[in-house]
């Protein structure tokens, strides 16, 4: 068990640079997962955490201590691969125990840990098989055995879920939420699906082009994004954003013209220098609603309806062109050509500058706010 | 309509490929066939109907009797036995080595060495038999069995190098970033994870390596011709002179050079199951 600290962690690759400078602290017993899009970093920065890559520049310090140059061994973590990467020629016991033979541990003490491990994760009865015997479900978990036996300070999982079908997906997820929490340990998960990250981390590290974007809980980021590529990662359906021009500027209050024509007035705290600019505002499809029941009003032709069962997405195209995702009651009759009108309440939405940086919310609605939860 | 055309198609190709395939192989197999139905004939027999099967009048072991009877066999064997699995020995672990090293370690001149190991591969060794001969001369390694195991080990190398480096390319990097992360050392994930992934193609490599080495008569003649050294095909020339040759003695112990080096392929060849990676990513 351990904190693990990165101070400026750089990487490149010849002249090309991975990553640019990255902070963060992980606490004792913490889930941590790093999201992004494909290329972000996340990976390199877990094979770097992990000691498979070198780091360029910058420190790494596990429980206090600078590991920049210890081996993987050494640094006392364990990885669990998006591929297993099972030793196909041996059972999963050997699979398991394969790591602690080597630290010349005796023998009861190994077939104890391996037993254990593969109790809580039902593998006793697989014990003699080989990974071609084994489902994917299966060989994940004996991977993620392989990882427990060692008892690491770290556990690293780099996509371990990405292989697996869907329902499979799910429980897998339901069953390292557990072992988390059985096993108080510090875990760092990489991946790219944001309902994975907003499941299982306590905190997130969104990551975008080798920087970090924003850290923090799975609420904070929904109600509080910093920025708009945040914004528009997390949450699914993606949020919808649109132009719109600052009007007037008052102590707490904004107004903005959106397209079309409507003014509203929104909480938010912008300088009154920003008058005239052109700012991006945001808004979730699940907070906006069918009828003119909130400040801010959109209307459109239906070009697409997907129907869920429990809910019924309406993809509208404005008059300005902008598309907009509305999430409507599973019950909807609404019809691909029909014009609605969709409206949400003020304190539902996001207002972001030129280089994507959020404004701050003012008196923000409990219903859309992180601060209790 | 297209459809069956292309069956069709495909049909008749498979008969071409297999009539070009069968044909080759009774041309290749025949010789052999030749050889073995013939050790088991008399003098006369062998001269008056070469192609015949034995019968009742010509069949005779006489061959056989005298091979085992008044030659050395048994040490010929021997030597030929203890060069070439001393030699596959040293080829596959040296050969497994370095292929590990090419193709897992970047370091400087990493390609312009697999390229050099690979010219190996294009230029025949006999083109150096006089420097070779010097220099085992120079040794003092002359009429010495280690004189052809060296030789040999030279000879075998770079293609085995080449084979394995290809197949280590194949193992998934997980597999090995997975044994680092358990904290396994560099020369156990190579004896414990590597070369137990690729043993079909150690098998494969060690009848490549194999097969030229036991049927070899030239190094043999030049490096090790003395009494009690000879191999098996140098001393079966005994029984080939220049004015008679015993062909009874001569067919007889060809015949029996096979059964070893068949053994030994069936060993190997058990090896080259496909699929041994299976189950290993995803």
């Amino acid at each position: 068990m351990a904190d693990l600290k990165l101070d400026q962690i750089r990487k490149s690759y010849g002249a090309v640079d991975v990553l640019h400078g990255i902070d963060l602290d992980v606490k004792d017993g913490e889930f941590v997962v790093f999201v992004g899009p494909s290329g972000c970093g996340k990976s390199t920065l877990l094979r770097i955490i992990a000691g498979l890559e070198e780091i360029t520049g910058g420190d790494l310090m596990i429980d206090g201590e600078v590991v920049n140059t210890k081996s993987p061994r050494d640094r006392g973590i364990a990885m669990v691969f998006q591929s297993y990467a099972l030793y196909p020629h041996m059972t999963v016991y050997k699979n398991m125990a394969f790591g602690l033979k080597l630290d010349k541990q005796d023998k009861a003490a190994i077939d104890a840990r391996v037993r254990e491990a593969a109790r809580i994760l039902q593998l006793d009865q697989l014990l003699d098989r080989r990974p071609s015997e084994l489902s994917g479900g299966q060989r994940q978990r004996v991977a993620i055995g392989r990882a427990i036996v060692r008892q690491p300070k770290v556990f690293l999982f780099d996509e371990p879920l990405s292989n697996l079908d869907a329902a499979l997906r799910v429980q897998t997820r339901i069953e390292i939420a557990k072992l988390h929490q059985d096993l108080k340990s510090t875990i760092i998960y990489v991946t790219h699906d944001q309902v994975e990250a907003m499941t299982l981390a306590d905190k997130i590290v969104v990551m975008n082009g080798g920087n970090v974007e924003q850290v923090g809980s799975p609420m904070q980021l929904y109600h509080h994004p910093e920025t708009r590529f945040v914004a528009g990662f997390i949450g699914s359906p993606a949020m919808n954003f649109t132009k719109v021009t600052i009007d007037a500027v008052e102590e707490g209050k904004v107004t903005v013209a959106i397209p079309g024509g409507i003014k509203s007035v929104l909480p938010f705290d912008v300088p009154s220098a920003a008058v005239g600019q052109q700012v991006e505002l945001g808004i979730r499809p699940e907070h906006l609603a069918l009828g003119d029941v909130g400040e801010l009003t959109v209307s459109g032709v239906v070009d697409v309806v997907e129907k869920l069962g429990d809910s019924t997405y309406l993809y509208l195209n404005l008059a300005n062109g902008d598309r907009v995702t509305v999430r409507a009651p599973g019950h909807s009759r609404v019809k691909m050509g029909d014009t609605v009108t969709a409206s949400a309440p003020a304190g539902a939405a996001h207002l972001f500058n030129g280089e994507g940086k959020a404004f701050t919310k003012v008196d923000c609605p409990a219903e859309f706010s992180a601060d209790d939860i | 309509m297209s459809f069956s055309n292309i069956r069709r198609e495909d049909a008749s190709r498979a008969v071409i490929v297999h009539a070009i395939l069968l044909t080759y192989t009774l041309v290749a197999l025949y010789p052999i066939f030749l050889v073995v139905i013939n050790a088991f004939k008399t003098r006369k027999g062998i001269f008056k109907d070469p192609m015949g099967l034995p019968n009742a009048d010509t069949f005779s072991l006489e061959g056989f009797t005298k091979v085992l009877a008044k030659s050395d066999f048994e040490l010929f064997f021997y030597n030929s036995f203890s060069v070439t699995i001393i030699t596959i020995v040293i080829v596959l672990l040296l050969a497994a080595m370095a292929a590990w090293a090419l193709s897992e370690y970047k370091f400087p001149g990493n390609t312009v060495l697999a390229l050099y190991l690979a010219i190996g591969i294009m230029v025949p060794i006999r083109l150096g038999s006089v420097s070779i001969l010097n220099l085992i001369v120079d040794l003092g390694l002359i009429n010495t069995l280690t004189a052809l195991v060296m030789v040999y080990v030279a000879q075998g190398l770079p293609l085995a190098i080449f084979i394995l480096t290809e197949f280590m390319h194949q193992i998934p990097k997980d597999l090995k970033e997975a044994a680092r992360c358990d904290g396994v050392g560099e020369f156990k994930i190579f004896f414990a994870i590597i070369l137990p992934l690729i043993r079909p193609a150690v098998a494969t490599v060690a009848v490549f390596t194999m097969i030229p080495i036991w049927n070899d008569l030239w190094f043999p003649l030049i490096l090790a011709p003395g009494d009690g050294k000879q191999t098996i095909t140098l001393g079966v020339q005994q029984f080939i002179g220049q004015y008679v040759t015993d062909w009874n003695a001569v067919l007889a112990s060809l015949s029996l050079a096979i059964i070893p080096i068949l053994v030994l392929y069936l060993i190997f060849s058990r090896q080259l199951i496909r699929g041994l990676t299976s189950g290993a990513v995803k």
